[in-house]
């Protein structure tokens, strides 16, 4: 679903590079889990995924079900079915969260050449959906993400990622910030969403996001490239021996 | 020697005073009426007011007012849908105040009528040298409406105002004494459809422990040159919100005067600019707290398209009595264009030693991690933008806390947008 083939990236106004020959590729239905040290490239290749204009691909390509999203804008990469959960979720004054979730929800099934929704099935979705993650219609009448606690604004990423359903889930570090009870529930949501069409990319410093959300391969990336690839026992031993073995290994 | 030269008039002043030569007999208003309008006249013969004055550094009239249609009394001016489906409305078509409409609590009475019969004498006339839009409408007004409110009223809906130009010049007034422990919402409505020359006043007394929200909906044609005064003095214990919006005119300027007259009175300004094309709107305000223990918020937001250039000028007097005054003025500019322009001036003239007084000024661009959060999500770029950009004006329209009115505003901007957006 994901390949991600020898991708060099780098900051857009200065020409940092971040990203250094990365491959990757997750299949559908899958759930990777990518690991690595701070300032590794985590949370650019996330970035990168969905189409943030401060980086630049120099070279190498992402193909999403085997076609390149080099060229589409962040808008038209999500309507094809990308979601990025942020880190850290920008709070916007003045865009009602209701209002928010209809535009997108309707935007992205315009795109898809489906009908909008009406008013009652959106609100029934929604409220749905904002159920299984034990959050109050109240707050979604809010200014989107305006006044919520960390735990809320990541809740609320959740909830837009079931309402919008997509194929290619990009989680970076969903687990910073959120207490053990937000946790489960966070994770709840994102284990209702596994799914044999559906592909999970979950990018995390700690291996203890993975103990609820249980990944079928785990990634190291350090320095902007993946030096180690294995299955969940990989992220165990990272957290046992920490990030030094396996980046002396690769060195 | 010491005779003063007098200075050469420019086409437009000319034109004024032609204008009022050959007006001068259809004016309502003798005696006293007619001695002011003389003397207003007068003091636009000495010339408009040139950014050499302070007030004026930001609008030089004498330069930007070039056109000056004449008065056409052939022109046929239609009222407009009130924004508020069911309000009762008084109109001003032209220049001429339409019937009247029956408002319990409420007496309207044309100003036609009060300046026909010398008891509008007072209210007229040029507050101070700088004072262009004054002495203009004191010359040349013909009409408007008075409203007296009786102490107590609380009106269920707004009562609008419209003036309504279909070209030539229009000179109106508004004016409003409201008695103690009314709730009322006024709403004014500015437009047209011709090149006109609009001078409108507004005089507003507020009278103690009332709650008054007063909306000016300006909304003229980009060929229209429009002159706003709005004049408020606040009793005691009094709440007084003013919501200003521009979304019209070639040339604009409103100006705002507001004097905090009785003690725990209360001053909202909401202003929302809606800039485009190539038009100049300046929003000039001055206020006084003039007594102990008054408050007041100023937030000003404003949308700049193509090459329009913007003005705010905001001062605060706080007087030397006036003291636990807590006063905070705030103007945010959302700048679309390299070619478009927006200047602030904030001043506190503050005599008094415990208060608490501040002002902030932004410009800013939409903020693109903003946009990037949306775009992600699927909505396309342009629609991305046109959220971010109804938000920021939205906020202010959202204080408003009527939702009717939030709602018929919001219309409002959506349709500004829809055009030039």
């Amino acid at each position: 679903m994901l390949e991600i083939k020898n991708l060099h990236a780098r900051i857009a106004d200065e020409g940092t590079e971040i990203i250094r020959g990365l491959n990757l590729t997750v299949a559908k239905g899958e759930v990777a889990a990518i690991m690595g040290p701070n300032g590794s490239g985590k949370s650019t290749l996330s970035y990168i995924l969905a189409g943030r204009e401060d980086y630049e691909v120099t070279e190498g390509d992402i193909l999403f079900n085997g076609e390149s999203i080099l060229e589409m804008d962040p808008a038209e990469r999500a309507a094809s079915g990308i979601f990025l959960a942020f880190q850290y979720p920008m709070e916007i004054p003045g865009v009602a969260t209701m209002e928010f979730l209809k535009v997108a929800m309707n935007a992205q099934r315009k795109a898809r050449g489906e009908e909008p929704l009406k008013v009652p099935e959106l609100l029934k979705k929604v409220k749905d959906a904002a159920g299984t993650l034990q959050m109050d219609m109240g707050m979604l009448k809010r200014p989107l993400n305006v006044g919520f606690s960390g735990g809320e604004k990541k809740r609320a990423e959740i909830l837009q990622m079931k309402l919008l359903e997509p194929k290619l889930c990009v989680m970076d570090e969903t687990d910073s910030g959120l207490d053990i009870d937000a946790l489960k529930i966070v994770s709840d949501g994102v284990n209702a969403l596994r799914s044999p069409d559906r592909a999970i990319v979950v990018i995390t410093h700690y291996q203890r996001l993975l103990e609820h959300i249980v990944p079928d391969s785990v990634h190291v990336l350090y320095k902007g490239q993946i030096i180690k690839s294995g299955d969940k026992s990989l992220a165990l031993d990272l957290e046992a021996n920490g990030y030094a073995g396996v980046i002396g290994e690769a060195a | 020697m010491n005779i003063q030269t007098p200075i050469k008039n420019t086409p437009a002043e000319l034109a004024l005073i032609d204008a009022f030569g050959e007006r001068l007999a259809l004016l309502p208003g003798d005696g006293e009426v007619m001695l002011k309008r003389d003397a207003a006249i007068e003091a636009i013969k000495a010339g408009l007011p040139t950014r050499r004055i302070e007030s004026w550094h930001y609008t030089d009239l004498r330069r930007l007012l070039t056109k000056v249609p004449a008065f056409d009394a052939g022109l046929e001016a239609k009222p407009v849908a009130p924004l508020i489906e069911g309000s009762p409305v008084l109109t001003v078509l032209n220049g001429v105040a339409g019937k009247p409409v029956a408002i319990e609590g409420v007496t309207a009475t044309p100003v036609a009528e009060k300046l026909g019969d010398g008891t509008y004498a007072p209210a007229l006339g040029a507050q101070g040298a700088d004072d262009a839009i004054g002495a203009l409408n004191s010359a040349f007004v013909a009409d408007g409406w008075l409203l007296e409110i009786a102490d107590g009223t609380v009106l269920e809906k707004p009562v609008e105002v419209q003036n309504v130009q279909a070209g030539g010049q229009v000179h109106t007034r508004f004016a409003a004494k409201i008695g103690n422990g009314v709730t009322a919402t006024i709403v004014e409505r500015q437009t047209g459809s011709g090149d006109a020359l609009v001078s409108s006043v507004d005089n507003v007394v507020i009278g103690d422990g009332s709650e008054v929200t007063w909306l000016i909906v300006q909304e003229q044609p980009d060929t229209a040159t429009h002159f706003g005064q709005f004049n408020a003095w606040i009793g005691k214990d009094a709440k007084f919100t003013l919501f200003v919006m521009n979304a019209g005119g070639k040339l604009v300027r409103q100006e705002i005067r507001v004097v905090t007259k009785g003690e725990g009175s209360d001053f909202q300004l909401r202003g929302v600019d809606l800039l485009h094309g190539d038009t100049h709107t300046d929003v000039t305000m001055v206020l006084d707290h003039a007594v102990p223990n008054t408050g007041s918020r100023e937030i000003i937001r404003n949308v700049v398209t193509g090459k329009a250039r913007g003005v705010f000028q905001g001062r605060i007097n706080v007087h030397q009595v006036a003291q636990k005054t807590d006063a905070k003025m705030a103007c945010n500019t959302l700048l679309l264009s390299d070619d478009g322009e927006f200047s602030t001036k904030p001043e506190l003239e503050i005599f008094a030693d415990d208060v608490a007084c501040g002002h902030g000024a932004t410009v800013t661009e939409i903020d693109h991690a903003h946009l990037f959060y949306l775009m992600a999500r699927g909505i396309d770029e342009k629609t991305a933008r046109g959220l971010l950009v109804k938000a920021f004006v939205a906020e202010v329209i959202e204080e408003l806390e009527d939702e009717a009115l939030v709602e018929a505003l919001e219309a409002r901007l959506d349709g500004w947008f829809a055009e030039h957006g």
